[in-house]
């Protein structure tokens, strides 16, 4: 018994490492974490039912979902595309092009927040082109849509990439000798491959447009009822010190990012069961 | 969320031929459909915040940055910065050694909560510590009666980016240091070396690329939160405002006819975001040379 212990403790240091990584954990984020459970359970199921149903929370939350959709889909086509054309093709400025993807990650959430927003306002250099086209873009839900592709774009790209260089191109090969056409064999034989990285990456960038906040608050102009997103509402919750108000909203989002953590997990998990039966 | 974030693995690119790639022109015509997608999204508006910056020349631009107010949210951001990321990164170091080196039970729901704060929005992640420090929060009253401040100084602004940066370092080395496996640090022990000895010669160098890796985008994020710190920060001007809240003053009280100022802070960010992405580049190059991928 001693010896067997002896044994897996060749190494030092595991009562004070792990002891530091839960001290710290707690401290920075469980205990703040908690807090948020603590002040819900001081509302009554009728207050909290009031906040969250209320119209001003209603209009937040449906925007912010509907254009959170919206931009994870368009990042999902594009993103698909992007990768396709960074794994399977050669041109000028390839790889420097391949490390801009990441800007998002990158760039802080201000500064494209003020970009998008000069941009796309109607003297700025893209928003004068929609303009006289008669398209609004910033001050309105489509600039909400504009900001969240911004931010959402690598996932995407970032999830399908790797997947793409890894297929064997012994699949396409046998298609194409059955007298399959390439559009055909995309549909019918790489697509399926890329699924689970799909959804993986549409999740992801869903999950990431749902609270982000930065490059939202400068484009939208957060004109209540109608560009209006769930963080902001938070944040004027909390300004007003309206802060019961505030947690109710803030698990309402929390629920959802849950969830959606779920189903990248069970994505996950049904890809690696179907690795594994092959 | 974030899998893709802090990932070093990279895929290698082959180029098909004959049966299996597309006509010339269809594969120009998706190259041209993707760039055109990325230059709409993401290069003009990177060129757009230099070319706003230096809009009027270069001396209204140093005239910008070198303002007292800009200047001091510069200092908080480095200060910010310069206290969260050694926290994370001496974090990161313990909890990878505990996870990675020993056997225990809960390991999958620490790593699980390791990487919480990446799915919670920034404003939630500053709003729960208004929650626990504010006037009205769970510790409110005790803080007054000890007079003690944290919401609304630069404390609270540590605390917020330590959140939101929390998960960078210690998720980018769990796997890479899984993958290396205690055999080389055990013989060393063996063979009579310290434990600090041997994290020092054996696991460090095995995984300083990783390292640099996690830094790198611990640092970013740190330097440029605004949501959380938002929250927290209540906008004291030369005391609290760090370099993005104050870019959004200063886009707030001139947007119309004056965006010189907020776009010269901001060219300052955008450079970091820049030199962010050619130091990943490089350490994900180096990290591949020397087989250090998780």
């Amino acid at each position: 018994m001693s010896s067997l212990g002896r044994r897996h403790r060749v190494l030092p240091g595991f009562g004070i490492t792990l002891g530091f990584t839960i001290f710290y954990l707690s401290i920075i984020v469980l205990i703040p974490l908690s807090t948020l459970f603590i002040k819900t359970a001081t509302l009554t199921w009728n207050e909290f039912y009031h906040t969250i149903s209320s119209a001003r929370v209603v209009a937040a939350f449906k925007l912010s979902f509907a254009a959170s959709v919206i931009a994870a889909s368009v990042n999902t086509v594009f993103g698909l595309l992007i990768a396709w054309i960074l794994v399977r093709y050669r041109f000028p400025f390839r790889r420097l092009i391949d490390g801009l993807v990441d800007l998002p990650f990158a760039l802080p959430t201000a500064v494209a927040g003020i970009a998008l927003t000069a941009l796309y306002s109607p003297n700025g250099w893209f928003g004068k082109f929609f303009e006289a086209h008669g398209v609004k873009v910033a001050y309105t839900p489509l600039g909400v849509v504009v900001a969240l592709t911004f931010i959402g774009l690598p996932f995407v790209v970032r999830t399908v990439q790797p997947i793409l260089a890894e297929l064997p191109p012994e699949n396409e090969e046998a298609s194409a000798c059955l007298g399959a056409g390439r559009l055909k064999t995309f549909w019918n034989v790489i697509l399926p491959e890329l699924k689970p990285a799909l959804w993986t990456g549409f999740a992801l960038a869903f999950a990431r447009a749902l609270g982000e906040y930065g490059s939202v608050v400068f484009i939208s102009g957060n004109i209540q009822y109608k560009t209006e997103i769930m963080p902001l509402l938070i944040m004027g919750k909390l300004d007003q010190f309206e802060y019961a108000s505030a947690t109710a909203i803030a698990v309402v989002m929390l629920l959802v990012s849950f969830l959606v953590l779920l189903f990248i997990n069970l994505i996950n998990w049904r890809t690696h069961r179907r690795m594994a039966t092959r | 969320m974030g899998a893709s974030i802090g990932s070093l693995t990279r895929p290698a690119t082959a180029e098909k031929t004959g049966a299996t790639t597309e006509p010339w022109a269809i594969r120009w015509l998706l190259i041209l459909v993707g760039l055109a997608f990325l230059s709409l999204f993401l290069f003009v508006p990177l060129a757009l915040v230099f070319a706003s910056a230096f809009e009027k020349g270069i001396a209204p631009y140093w005239a910008s940055i070198t303002e007292p107010d800009t200047l001091s949210a510069i200092r908080l951001t480095l200060i910010t910065a310069g206290i969260t990321v050694p926290l994370n990164i001496f974090f990161g170091l313990t909890a990878a050694w505990a996870i990675t080196k020993f056997e225990f039970r809960g390991k999958n729901l620490l790593i699980t909560l390791i990487d919480l704060p990446f799915s919670v929005s920034p404003v939630i992640s500053g709003m729960i510590f208004v929650l626990l420090f504010g006037a009205q929060g769970l510790m409110g009253n005790w803080l007054m009666d000890h007079d003690i401040k944290i919401i609304f100084t630069p404390i609270a602004i540590v605390l917020a980016t330590l959140f939101v940066t929390f998960p960078f370092v210690a998720r980018e080395l769990i796997p890479l240091m899984q993958a290396q496996g205690k055999e080389e640090e055990e013989a060393a022990m063996t063979m009579g070396a310290g434990g600090f000895r041997t994290f020092c010669k054996i696991t460090l160098p095995n995984i300083k690329w990783g390292l640099l890796y996690g830094v790198i985008l611990c640092n970013a994020r740190a330097m440029g939160e605004f949501g959380a710190v938002s929250v927290v920060s209540g906008h004291i001007a030369g005391l609290t405002n760090t370099m993005p809240l104050q870019i959004e003053i200063l886009y707030n009280e001139y947007s119309k006819n004056q965006s010189v100022p907020a776009f010269a802070v901001a060219s300052l960010l955008a450079f970091l975001a820049i030199l962010t992405l050619i130091a990943k580049g490089l350490v994900e190059w180096r990290a591949r040379s020397t087989g250090q991928t998780a």
